[in-house]
């Protein structure tokens, strides 16, 4: 089902999701426009996690509506696969293919999804394992990586679809305090490219610097939204207030 | 100062030398080995000679004398050494036809206990509880006594299940295909398919290659086999293979294939018992796999199948493999349960002939000598079929 998109790439209306009994999200609406960076903050078990998963049906919503780039997220398989294919995704666990190399993780889904030709698939991932900082591990396999250059090339895996939408689930969330700041810049270089983001992060700094607006997740509940100068010296609500100072005091 | 003090290695007398212990404790520990043996086969020359009996293999040229009522065309007065060969044959029979059936239980049940159906999963822990915890040898006395032999009609009133199958208290008698005159000729068309299936599969796999596109050159292969086979069958005049169907003569059946009671029983009892076992193996191997990597397979927008192909499959079978292994070999030697519900396996056979001839000792080491090369033989496969899935990791 196709349906009008001038209004933004993402769009949530009142959006709910149950794990059994657990309200998990309370009525998310939102909009995304091309281009954006959305950072989603919040407390541990808030469901920010569980929205940006809804996005490419990792989770199913049951009641409201999302629509992404056109195309509403229904019990529609082919609805579905085409979504996946404009949305890449970058786990807080990196979960790259143990038994690939590293190349092979990122021409994967080009060869087989997209039926590019091998040698282009290849060539593609070198390309992408350039950008991203590591091509002369390419013929390795992701266990002899350190957790860095594991979620780089994940974030290599991910472009190789050449995606309209990047996820990232707490992409730094898993890594030594000396690994963030080469996946941190991988990112920023992203978003400069003009990349549409949603990052679920802890990494203030990272939102501060990088995102359009800065999305405050509570309870299920979409609390606050602001620009970053906004949100973090001019809070609204008293739950945001809080969590700030707690994060910020450090 | 300190250095004067530092012993170089010259100086480490032999009883404290890391690397000198280490030879001597090999030596020792073959020394033993060797010298158990010894005693062994020395102590066993001795009761041997003193009960005036002498190791020989002659008497397998005797004439065996016993019937074997299935398996080889078999009869009483041929020599010990071909009875026990028509015992192999039948160990081997149920062994591989178990393996098989074992497999597709395994596999069905295994999958069924993941399943998100709530009935469809419980019935399959039912059976994977109910069927491990009851000792296989009471499982094939019930197979034996209480299905085949007492639950089962009398072969004039059989249930018939569709398809011609037909359950008697005296065996199970299915449809066979038997080769006709023209079956020489069909097999002509039949080597040719093969032949250039296997053409037809090296050029697409080049060609595949070559254009660098994913795809199943084998489906080609086989499409063209079956194409061929298909081909011959009406070329041939007259029916290359004819279909008997059982059909009850009086007090019998004639036409299809029978199988004994004993057959049945013991093949129904070890695919059920190993099924299980290999259910929870390919359970646990599906579970080995992160959901992570689901997720990511999904998330970079692989389809179901190619995510259970490309990602989830190859690294189950890592997991699966070696367990699988064993249990294959568990139940070739579980087989050896035979003898109790009267199969005419091995060791069925086997202890005939020792009963008949009083060679314990050389049936003894016969029998164990076949199942040592049936078990060696099932390891190497499984292990060059496990090599090849590692060979694809690291």
């Amino acid at each position: 089902m196709s349906v009008t998109s001038n209004e933004g790439i993402i769009i949530y209306r009142d959006v709910h999701k149950w794990y059994g009994d657990f309200h998990a999200l309370r009525g998310i609406t939102f909009t995304m426009q091309k281009g954006e960076v959305i950072v989603i903050c919040g407390p541990s078990g808030s469901g920010k996690s569980t929205c940006i998963r809804t996005i490419n049906r990792l989770e199913e919503h049951q009641r409201g509506q999302i629509i992404v780039d056109g195309v509403e997220l229904t019990n529609d398989l082919r609805n579905i696969d085409t979504i996946r294919r404009e949305v890449g995704m970058v786990f807080q666990q990196f979960n790259l293919f143990p038994h690939l190399r590293v190349l092979q993780n990122v021409a994967l889904a080009p060869f087989w999804v997209l039926k590019m030709k091998k040698s282009k698939a290849e060539e593609i991932a070198i390309q992408l394992l350039e950008r991203v900082g590591i091509p002369e591990q390419a013929q390795k396999y992701p266990a002899q990586l350190s957790g860095g250059q594991q979620q780089r090339v994940a974030i290599a895996r991910a472009l190789a679809m050449t995606p309209k939408i990047m996820l990232f689930d707490e992409p730094t969330s898993a890594l030594d305090p000396e690994m963030i700041k080469e996946v941190l810049d991988v990112m920023k270089e992203l978003a400069r490219s003009g990349m549409t983001m949603i990052v679920v992060t802890h990494e203030m700094g990272f939102a501060r610097e990088v995102a359009n607006r800065i999305v405050f997740f509570d309870f299920g509940q979409l609390i606050e939204e602001n620009t970053p100068e906004e949100f973090f010296h001019n809070p609204q609500h008293e739950r945001t207030k809080l969590f700030l100072s707690q994060i910020l005091d450090y | 100062m300190l250095s004067e003090k530092i012993t170089s290695s010259h100086s480490i007398p032999f009883w404290r030398d890391i690397r000198v212990l280490r030879v001597i404790g090999q030596v020792l520990f073959l020394l033993i080995i060797a010298a158990g043996i010894w005693w062994l086969l020395n102590n066993l020359q001795m009761n041997l000679k003193t009960a005036g009996l002498n190791i020989g293999f002659r008497f397998l040229k005797n004439t065996a004398g016993f019937p074997i009522s299935e398996g080889l065309r078999y009869n009483p007065t041929d020599v010990n050494a071909y009875a026990f060969w028509v015992g192999i044959v039948n160990t081997i029979r149920v062994a591989v036809i178990g393996i098989v059936l074992a497999t597709v239980i395994g596999i069905v049940v295994g999958v069924a206990r993941l399943s998100s159906n709530w009935l469809v999963k419980k019935l399959a822990g039912i059976y994977v509880e109910v069927i491990r915890n009851i000792p296989l040898l009471v499982q094939l006395f019930f197979w034996y006594f209480a299905v085949m032999l007492t639950a089962l009609p009398l072969v004039g009133d059989s249930i018939r299940l569709p398809g011609s199958i037909h359950l008697t208290r005296r065996g199970v008698y299915i449809p066979w295909a038997t080769a006709t005159e023209s079956f020489s000729t069909w097999m002509f068309y039949v080597i040719g398919g093969l032949a250039l299936a296997i053409i037809v599969y090296v050029l697409r796999r080049t060609q595949l290659k070559r254009a660098e596109r994913p795809g199943f050159p084998i489906a080609w292969a086989g499409m063209v086999f079956i194409l061929i086979a298909f081909a011959g069958w009406f070329l041939t005049s007259g029916n290359p293979l004819a279909l008997t169907v059982p059909v009850l003569k009086k007090f019998n059946f004639t036409g299809g294939l029978w199988l004994s009671t004993s057959f049945t029983a013991l093949l129904m009892g070890l695919s059920v018992y190993t099924g299980a076992f290999i259910a929870e193996i390919v359970r646990a191997g599906i579970l080995a796999v992160s959901k992570g990597q689901i997720e990511a397979a999904k998330a970079v927008g692989l389809k179901r199948a190619q995510v259970l192909r490309l990602v989830v499959m190859p690294q189950a079978l890592r997991v699966i493999i070696p367990p699988l292994t064993s249990q294959y070999l568990n139940l070739t030697k579980n087989s050896s349960l035979a003898i109790l519900i009267g199969y005419y396996d091995l060791m069925n056979v086997g202890t005939t002939i020792f009963n008949q001839t009083g060679r314990a000792v050389e049936m003894i080491l016969l029998i164990m000598a076949s199942y040592l090369t049936m078990s060696l033989l099932t390891s190497l496969l499984m292990n060059y079929y496990n090599r090849r899935m590692k060979l694809v990791e690291r």
